[in-house]
């Protein structure tokens, strides 16, 4: 088996010592001066210790020095090293040249230690070409790419090699935002992306009752319910995530992944709309009725607030609660842990207007009800 | 645990051959009884009469084989299936695997069962008619219901007719157009959304809240759209809502109808009734809580029954008894129809009858008591065991049948329940049965010890969890490559069923495959 | 509230000591400690309305004898009845297999403990398919009225149609069945039916008919073969072509136990076959013994639009092992379907197993034979009862095993003719004067390999003594 290694060697550092924003050498600097440890390198040893009943199966790709090529050395490895850097002088760049470095040399998963940002890196590298499994860089971990701790990670990974069966691939959403500094920095964080994160799976087992289906067929039933119900002279608006893109695929419309796309009587109006942009569309048909199908984005699940703020407060109101169509597989709702769903909007009057319960429709002619908090 | 001596089970292992591999042309398995000779000279040979168009012209491609080596091989196959009588077959929760007894097989393979046709004039029937009623005042008796039809072919079944029934209550009102929903719980039987769903309805699933269903939620969800709700008590998870009849209530105040899935009612038998949580319908699986056979997934009986409200609707004929005669009533005309032909799987009727004589009131009583009763020594037991969890309702006890997770195993051994399932039968047990889709909890098995079983029953399989646990921590390999004293081995590659390419649903296609590769 | 003991065979548990250790180990005072979670007003407070106790086995056993032995059966009464549940020779070895305590106790064991019951079942789709010559076969439930609804909706699923063609001789109790699943007309899902003529002659479908009625919306054709009125429907193949021509599915009904003579459904293009396997080595049961299976094309859209199990052979990691895994195929719909999967449940598992070993036994030999002996009866007895005067047979013959006899020349009802066969220790064919009152009175009778010709004269004999 075939694996990439990239480690972020300052994953993290900024957040923990309070400084804010991406990895740079600037924050680099600053949060040394603040005394700041590096976490990457020691998880990452502990991750590939872990898979040491398979060492001699794989066959390593990493960067050089501290981006991967120490740890793996440390580990027991002898990776096949790419690439070149400027030790002590990482960039984000290094991040998206050895994803492509390793996508090149045909790799069949990329592992990865770092935060948000690196796992931005590598989608900017190589979308949700190839699988990808994040250890976490000692951030508080929200998204779905990482796996809980290094060691869960690589058992992950044995599965994945030893019993491909019980593996099965998901997406999962890249957000353009460092988690613990949300709050600070509300109007850029936006749904970056999705990649493809390998995931243990139910196996087979004797059922008189039916099997759980792949995410790709629980999109499809979601997908013919809402076009099944979709009505004449009605604009829809489509708010990002692979939910809401399987509709738009499933009526054969170039709809964005991640933006907000207006369709009427089954024709494209609108793609990649910002908030003024809705509005606007609204204005242009005032007694048309408008519908928003949305659905559940992030490890936390939220319905407004992540990803798709140009559904402002402004155009949730003209909509009308009534009017969404909230949608998602069952499997996401489960993976929210019997946590409600959460609204963020910005407009705490307007939040408080969600709480309690909301339908989801989460396949053809099937709905669950869940709750719903700020 | 205590001393408990796992054995060293190993299944009988005969590398059968598929019988499409087996036999010699020419031999015979059977001889037919060919035309007496008086008719063969007064009609002459079958392809004369038959049209030529008609005949099949290349034969069956079946096997040839002599009458012993058909039997030898499909005992030979009888002995590589575990079955519930020579393997105890605690694991199998929401099935309620209880010992069939064989008095009542000897009762049904009598010639008044076997030989009996089902369209013979009612008169011949008398004696099949008079255990179906009585049974079905039983059922009455233990439901609080005020009729019962068997023509259902199991529990699915059962939940399908009560759609159908639904259906058919709206429509009369003239409300079917509007009420296309029918409300589930998550902890539900997935039939109770598929059912209702191939009756046309849409479904609505309410989530469950620390493991009871969400009752906020159905209040959030009921309207005039509401046809009927569909649900389980207590769960599979083994929690008893003690909110049910609240439940009922907002869904009555809707205008919805009840309907009370009673797969799992072992633990209720004279204790709570279907009527008295305000249901209007319920069911019962008589092939599990009254002791008719699994048989392999059937035949199998789930019997339906309802108040007087929904009587009108039951499907068609009703077994009535007018002086000391039994009946045969079509005259329903508000019936929705027939879902089966004939009245049902009457075998199956005859067992549970047996059955619930043999008991009568209080053996009904012990049997549910003794199920609960059970139900919270294995608990005790398998609490005990490091890996396992009981997800939900912390601190309240659970009834006949328990959910639980083995996530912590997981998170610390990197094997789960598919591991452990795998590896516990090599102890002589049953596998156990994990959960219905979706897995709400995660790593999910769901054992069931009934009346049936014993103390040194539920001590064996506690321990052979107990084992099979320790083994994933000190014993990887043994795991990860179990089962070792099966019939077979591990099997390779699950995904070669799901590949178009290289599933083998039938020999022929096996064949056919195979030679591509 | 505890009670006095009740000790039971059935109860390993019953005894009060063993009760006592467990509670004690489990720290409980008594299980009313648990249903205390039931609310009071939940609680059922009296004795269950039952009869007390017939404890011992011998008296239960006489007990419930004596209430069956008010049945008669077609051992005591020479047997003309079939529409549905039909009399042949169940050999002994398949009752030997079905009663062995594994089959019969199994239930969802995994794919190792209960290796055997798959291997028997993977052995009953093979056997299967080379009956009907067809290559997918799915895991049986009900009965055939019941697949035929699932086989219809099926097709309207892979189509994305929303209509069925049926023909006007379609046994009614199986026409009742497929209404239910195909749903009420005003239902937004609903598939409707409509009915495709005739040869008042023949009985054969009226193929011009068809030809005006089949349209693109048409989901599925559905014909039986044979016919439940008993004639043999020899149009199977021009039926399939006009379906497929419209983008149909054909959808053939048959009773397997026919196809060692007749031409198997799959030889002329049936997409989907479906019928009974109660003919194949199961007891009559009153009619608990049936079992509906469904068999199609092995394709991706056929697979995933079936809502039963299916299972595939699969390797396991040592060389040449059979084992069976559940084929999971993406149970989606492709295009823009409308309706929703059926369910699955428990149905007819043993009856699955019975039938591999009927079929296992019959070889092909023995299926042609089998057919044989019944055309020659039933030939045999058509020309017996139409030499009676006023007895004609009805529709084309030859037939299989059942015939229509038409007695309305006779100036008696069906029901005298029965009653009267009755005390003559017969059952007489089936009345379907009611089912199909534009035929007037007529009866379907049923003759297969258990008839002698002893029989047959019988009947002869009886009847002619009914009708003078």
């Amino acid at each position: 088996m075939k694996i990439g290694l990239i480690v972020n060697p300052v994953a993290g550092m900024g957040g923990r010592v309070g400084l804010k924003g991406s990895d740079g050498e600037e924050i680099h600097k600053k949060a040394l001066a603040l005394g700041a440890q590096p976490v990457s390198p020691k998880r990452t040893i502990a991750a590939l210790e872990a898979l040491q009943e398979i060492r001699e199966e794989i066959q390593l790709f990493t960067y050089p020095k501290e981006m991967g090529g120490e740890e793996a050395e440390a580990a027991g490895f002898k990776p096949e090293v790419l690439g070149s850097i400027i030790s002590g002088k990482t960039r984000p760049e290094d991040t998206i040249l050895a994803a492509r470095d390793m996508a090149a040399r045909g790799v069949d998963l990329i592992l990865f230690t770092g935060g948000d940002g690196t796992a931005r890196n590598i989608y900017d590298a190589i979308a949700d070409k190839i699988p990808v499994l994040g250890i976490p860089g000692g951030v508080k971990i929200h998204s779905g790419v990482y796996a809980a701790n290094p060691e869960k990670a690589a058992r992950l990974i044995i599965e994945f090699m030893k019993n491909p069966a019980g593996i099965s691939l998901r997406s999962a959403e890249v957000m353009d935002i460092d988690e613990d500094l949300i709050r600070q920095d509300r109007v850029s964080a936006r749904l970056y992306g999705y990649l493809t994160v390998p995931h243990r799976k139910g196996l087979n087992q004797a059922s008189k009752a039916g099997s759980d289906p792949s995410d790709a067929v629980h999109h499809d039933g979601i997908a013919m319910e809402v076009i099944n119900g979709m009505e004449k002279d009605t604009l829809y608006l489509f708010a990002p995530g692979t939910t809401t893109k399987a509709v738009t695929d499933k009526l054969e419309l170039p709809g964005t992944l991640l933006g907000i796309d207006a369709v009427k009587n089954r024709i494209l109006v609108g793609k990649d709309l910002c908030e003024e942009r809705i509005l606007s569309l609204m204005a242009e048909n005032p007694k048309e009725p408008c519908k928003i199908i949305v659905t559940i984005i992030g490890k936390q699940g939220y319905l407004f607030g992540r990803g798709n703020q140009q559904l402002s407060p402004a155009v949730i109101r003209r909509v009308g609660k009534e009017n969404l169509l909230v949608i998602a597989t069952q499997n996401k709702l489960l993976s929210l842990e019997n946590e409600p769903i959460l609204v963020d909007t910005g407009d705490p009057e307007l939040d408080k207007s969600f709480e309690g319960y909301i339908p989801v429709i989460i396949g053809m002619g099937k709905r669950m009800v869940y709750p719903v908090s700020r | 645990m205590k001393g408990i001596k796992l054995r060293r089970y190993h299944a009988p292992k005969y590398d059968e051959p598929i019988i499409m591999e087996m036999g010699v042309k020419g031999q015979r398995g059977i001889l037919v009884p060919p035309a007496e000779k008086k008719i063969a000279e007064a009609v002459g040979p079958a392809a004369d009469i038959l049209p030529k168009k008609a005949q099949r012209q290349t034969p069956p491609r079946l096997p040839e084989i002599d009458q012993y080596h058909v039997l030898m091989h499909f005992l030979r196959l009888s002995q590589m299936t575990l079955g519930m009588e020579t393997g105890i077959d605690i694991g199998e929760g929401t099935c309620t695997m209880k010992y069939s007894p064989k008095v009542h097989e000897e009762l049904i393979r009598l010639s008044q069962m076997v030989d009996v046709h089902p369209l013979q004039p009612e008169s011949t029937l008398q004696g099949i008619l008079q255990i179906a009623h009585e049974l079905e005042s039983f059922l009455k008796a233990i439901s609080g219901m005020d009729a019962f039809t068997f023509q259902t072919g199991g529990g699915a079944h059962a939940t399908y007719v009560n759609a159908c029934v639904t259906r058919k209550y709206h429509q009369e009102r003239g409300e079917l157009g509007k009420r296309t929903e029918v409300i589930t719980t998550q902890f539900t039987h997935p039939c109770n959304a598929a059912t209702p769903a191939t009756a046309g309805f849409k479904v609505i699933i309410l989530p469950q809240k620390n493991g009871y269903p969400d009752l906020e939620a159905l209040k959030s969800i009921v309207s005039e759209r509401t046809a009927a709700l569909h649900m389980t008590n207590p769960e599979d998870t083994g929690i008893f809502n003690p909110l049910v009849d609240e439940f009922t209530r907002v869904v009555h105040a809707a205008g919805g109808l009840c309907f009370y899935d009673q797969a799992n009612a072992n633990g209720l038998l004279g204790i709570a009734r279907a009527r008295d949580a305000g249901f209007d319908a319920c069911h019962f699986n008589l092939h599990k809580t009254f002791s008719s056979p699994h048989g392999c997934e059937g035949p199998a009986a789930g019997a339906y029954g309802v108040t007087e409200k929904l009587l009108p609707y039951l499907p068609v004929p009703l077994i009535t008894k007018e002086g000391d005669k039994y009946h045969l009533d079509y005259d329903r005309p508000r019936s929705i129809g027939k879902v089966r032909s004939f009245y049902g799987n009457l075998e199956c009727i005859v067992k549970a009858y047996a059955w619930i004589r043999s008991m009568g009131p209080e053996g009904l009583r012990t049997v549910a008591e003794t199920a609960i009763l059970n139900n919270q020594y294995l608990d005790h037991l398998l609490l005990k065991i490091k890996g396992v969890s009981r997800p939900f309702a912390e601190g309240k006890p659970r009834f006949e049948q328990i959910r639980y997770s083995l996530q912590n195993l997981l998170d610390e051994t990197g094997f789960g329940t598919h591991e452990i399932q795998n590896r516990m039968v090599d102890f002589g047990i049953q596998s156990y049965w994990l959960s219905h889709h979706p897995f709400v909890v995660p790593e999910p098995f769901t054992p069931e010890p009934c009346e049936t079983y014993s103390k040194e029953d539920i001590e064996y399989w506690a321990t052979a969890i107990e084992q099979a646990c320790k083994e994933a921590r000190e014993n990887p390999d043994m795991i990860r490559n179990a089962p070792h004293s099966q019939a077979v081995h591990k099997i390779k590659d699950f995904n070669q069923a799901e590949d178009a390419d290289r599933w083998a649903i039938t020999w022929r296609v096996y064949q056919k495959k195979k030679n591509k590769r | 509230m505890e009670r006095k003991d009740f000790i039971h065979p059935y109860i390993p548990n019953s005894v009060p000591e063993v009760r006592e250790e467990m509670l004690k180990e489990v720290g409980l005072k008594s299980v009313y400690d648990v249903y205390a979670e039931i609310p009071d007003r939940l609680r059922f407070k009296g004795r269950l309305d039952l009869p007390e106790p017939i404890a011992s086995e011998a008296r239960l056993k006489r007990h419930v004898e004596e209430i069956l032995k008010k049945n008669s059966t077609c051992k005591e009464y020479l047997n003309f009845l079939g529409a549905g549940c039909w009399q042949h020779h169940v050999p002994a070895v398949v009752n030997e297999i079905i009663n062995r305590s594994e089959f019969l106790t199994a239930y969802c064991g995994a794919n190792y403990s209960d290796v055997g019951k798959y291997h028997a079942r993977f052995e009953f789709n093979s056997l299967m398919a080379e009956l009907l010559d067809i290559d997918a076969v799915a895991n049986p439930i009900y009965d055939w009225g019941d697949v035929a609804g699932r086989s219809i909706r099926m097709a309207s699923r892979i189509t994305g149609r929303n209509e069925a063609l049926v023909p006007k001789t379609i046994c009614p109790q199986r026409l009742a069945e497929i209404r239910q699943l195909c749903q009420p007309e005003e239902m937004s899902n609903a598939i409707k039916i409509r009915f495709v003529e005739f040869d008042p002659k023949t009985g054969l479908l009226d193929l011009e008919d068809l030809k005006r009625k089949i349209s693109d919306k048409t989901a599925a054709v559905y014909f039986e073969n044979p016919s439940y009125l008993g004639f043999i429907e020899e149009q199977g193949p021009e039926i399939t072509a006009l379906a497929h021509s419209a983008g149909a599915l054909c959808v053939a009904g048959v009773d397997p136990i026919s196809l060692g003579v007749l031409t198997p459904p799959g030889s002329f293009g049936a997409d989907i076959i479906c019928g009974d396997l109660q003919p194949l080595g199961i007891n009559m049961f009153a009619g608990g013994g049936q079992s509906g299976f469904i068999a199609f094309r092995d394709e991706e859209v056929y697979i995933a639009e079936c809502p039963l199990e299916i299972y595939s052979l699969v390797d396991t990691v040592v060389e040449g092992e059979y084992a069976f895994a559940e084929v999971r195929a993406e149970r989606t719909s492709y295009g823009m379907r409308d309706k929703g999967k059926d369910w699955v449940g428990t149905a007819s598992g043993l009856w699955t197993i019975g039938s591999a070993v009927y079929l296992s036994l019959m070889g092909p030999q023995g299926m042609k034979e089998l057919g044989e002996v019944i055309v020659q009866n039933v030939r045999y007895t058509e020309n017996l009862l139409s030499s009676l005067p006023g007895v004609k047979i009805k529709f084309k013959q030859p037939n299989f095993k059942e015939f229509l006899v038409d007695f309305n020349g006779t100036g008696k009802k069906v029901a005298e003719i029965n009653a009267a066969l009755l005390e003559k220790k017969i059952f007489g064919g089936k009345d379907l004067s009611g089912e199909f009152p534009e035929f007037g009175q007529t009866a379907l009778y049923c003759v297969t390999e258990i008839h002698t010709e002893e029989d047959l004269e019988r009947l002869y004999n009886a009847l002619s003594e009914v009708l003078s």
